[in-house]
């Protein structure tokens, strides 16, 4: 419990007594920031995800952990959304069709649409429900993507399907970057542990195909990164 | 603003009726991820204040009407539990409930990076379970921090105090007997890094001075809040 004393010496809504979090040693390397914190003069930093450049000032937009990468310094935080980018391999539902397109719902905030000319070859005019129903899951690729977030995807290329057997798991999309680091070592160590083929989509959906207790084997140490991830303090990646 | 102010509510000794001085705040507990299935989520005590917030989004904005081409729409919404008072509210929107979400909406709109996600919404669910005073503080409060917890983008965190005057002395953090019985009530929501005022409201006749006085005790009780916010979202919560 915390009960606040206030002392004599008020501060006033005033800029030189409302920056409390400056930090001027500059950005370090983990440490976790929270919006609005100043991380110091921009000087020889240029600013990446989750920073802008206030006053000369990098401040923090995000509640994560930093991380600088050469002049570069951004923050990987604690909960993403994905936002779709050209050729991201993604794992989608299929939401709603038409006679030549499908709607297909990638875990970003618009559905994307997959044309019938970018789907299986099979597929038709009329008969796009016959090939991949609603509901359906399906492993494809980010075409095109437009200012206001709205992308297009395709099944044309190698591997990309409909997903027919196996579990699909849902995980923040940054955490899919700490599976895949340190030359897929954590991806790796699953993969053996389970005896399972997994696939790991930017969108932050994974597709487990295996045995049931290999796939439990999985989705349980997803479960932990996920919880993870979330407490700063424990070992979390933000 | 009852406006009986020959109830005695501080003493000689400027002890208010719970113990505090006119400068205290009620004792603040902060908990976040308390909705594991909201994208960001937060629990917040505050005296006997308790509010929760869920965050979702963003999100495709329906109906498409309220789409924005160039930025994403806060949809907020203030509500009071059935239970949270001693009278039972009416479940459902009141023009009190509409007014609070209007105000928090506006007042995050100035920190939250909206031109990010354009076409989109970001969904706030505003709580209150338990309601003493100064529920909107601690639901505008307790929003920045469930904001930050969804890895919303935003520019500074809001805090916002309420100060008001009982018996002819402004005092910090009304209680429900101030601020039912007394004579002036200014909540403000600030932005500690910057100093900006993004939300003001007064309710009840205050003098320059007072006003003055009032204004100063929200901005130095904003800072200590402040500190107790980041602690939450460093760690995961203050209890």
């Amino acid at each position: 419990m915390f009960f606040i004393k206030i002392i004599n010496d008020w501060p006033v809504a005033r800029l030189d007594n409302m920056s409390g979090n400056n930090n001027a040693d500059g950005p370090q390397d983990s440490q976790t920031v929270v919006p609005g914190e100043n991380l110091g003069q921009s000087n020889e930093f240029e600013a990446g995800h989750g920073i802008m450049i206030r006053n000369d000032n990098l401040v923090a937009t995000k509640n994560g952990k930093i991380k600088i990468n050469g002049k570069t310094v951004s923050i990987e935080p604690i909960h993403s959304t994905y936002i779709p980018r050209p050729s991201d391999l993604v794992i989608g539902y299929v939401e709603g069709c038409t006679n030549n397109i499908w709607f297909i719902d990638i875990g970003a905030p618009f559905n994307a649409i997959l044309p019938m000319s970018l789907g299986p070859s099979k597929a038709s005019f009329g008969s796009t429900r016959q090939v991949i129903d609603i509901g359906e899951a399906i492993l494809c690729r980010v075409q095109e993507v437009e200012e206001t977030h709205s992308s297009v995807v395709t099944m044309k290329g190698m591997g990309l399907r409909k997903i027919r057997s196996g579990s699909i798991d849902d995980v923040d999309p940054h955490l899919i970057i700490q599976l895949l680091e340190n030359n897929q070592e954590h991806l790796k160590n699953m993969k053996e542990d389970s005896d399972c083929r997994i696939i790991t989509a930017d969108n932050g959906r994974i597709w487990i195909d295996g045995e049931v207790e290999g796939i439990i084997t999985v989705r349980n140490s997803l479960n932990s990164l996920s919880n993870n991830s979330r407490l700063l303090e424990q070992g979390g990646v933000a | 603003m009852g406006g009986y102010g020959d109830i005695e509510m501080i003493d000689e000794n400027g002890l208010r009726m719970d113990g505090r001085t006119a400068t205290d705040v009620r004792p603040i507990t902060i908990e976040t991820g308390v909705v594991p299935v909201a994208d960001g989520s937060c629990r917040m005590t505050w005296g006997t204040n308790d509010v929760i917030v869920a965050v979702y989004g963003p999100m495709e904005a329906h109906p498409r009407k309220i789409q924005r081409q160039d930025r994403a729409v806060l949809d907020v919404r203030y509500n009071m539990a059935p239970f949270s008072t001693t009278d039972r509210i009416r479940p459902g929107f009141n023009r009190r409930s509409r007014e609070i979400s209007k105000v928090t909406s506006d007042a995050l709109e100035s920190v939250v990076l909206l031109e990010m996600y354009p076409r989109s919404k970001i969904r706030v669910e505003i709580e209150v379970i338990c309601a003493e005073a100064g529920t909107r503080c601690v639901g505008l409060t307790a929003a920045s921090v469930a904001l930050a917890h969804a890895g919303i983008p935003m520019s500074d965190l809001v805090v916002s105090v309420a100060s008001g005057k009982i018996n002819d002395i402004v005092v910090c953090d009304l209680n429900k007997e101030e601020d039912n019985y007394g004579e002036a009530d200014l909540p403000m929501g600030i932005l500690p890094n910057s100093g900006e005022i993004v939300f003001l409201q007064m309710d009840g006749d205050l003098s320059q001075e007072e006003f003055q006085t009032a204004w100063d005790y929200n901005v130095a009780a904003a800072y200590e809040v402040h500190k107790i916010m980041i602690e939450a979202l460093k760690n995961g919560g203050v209890n």
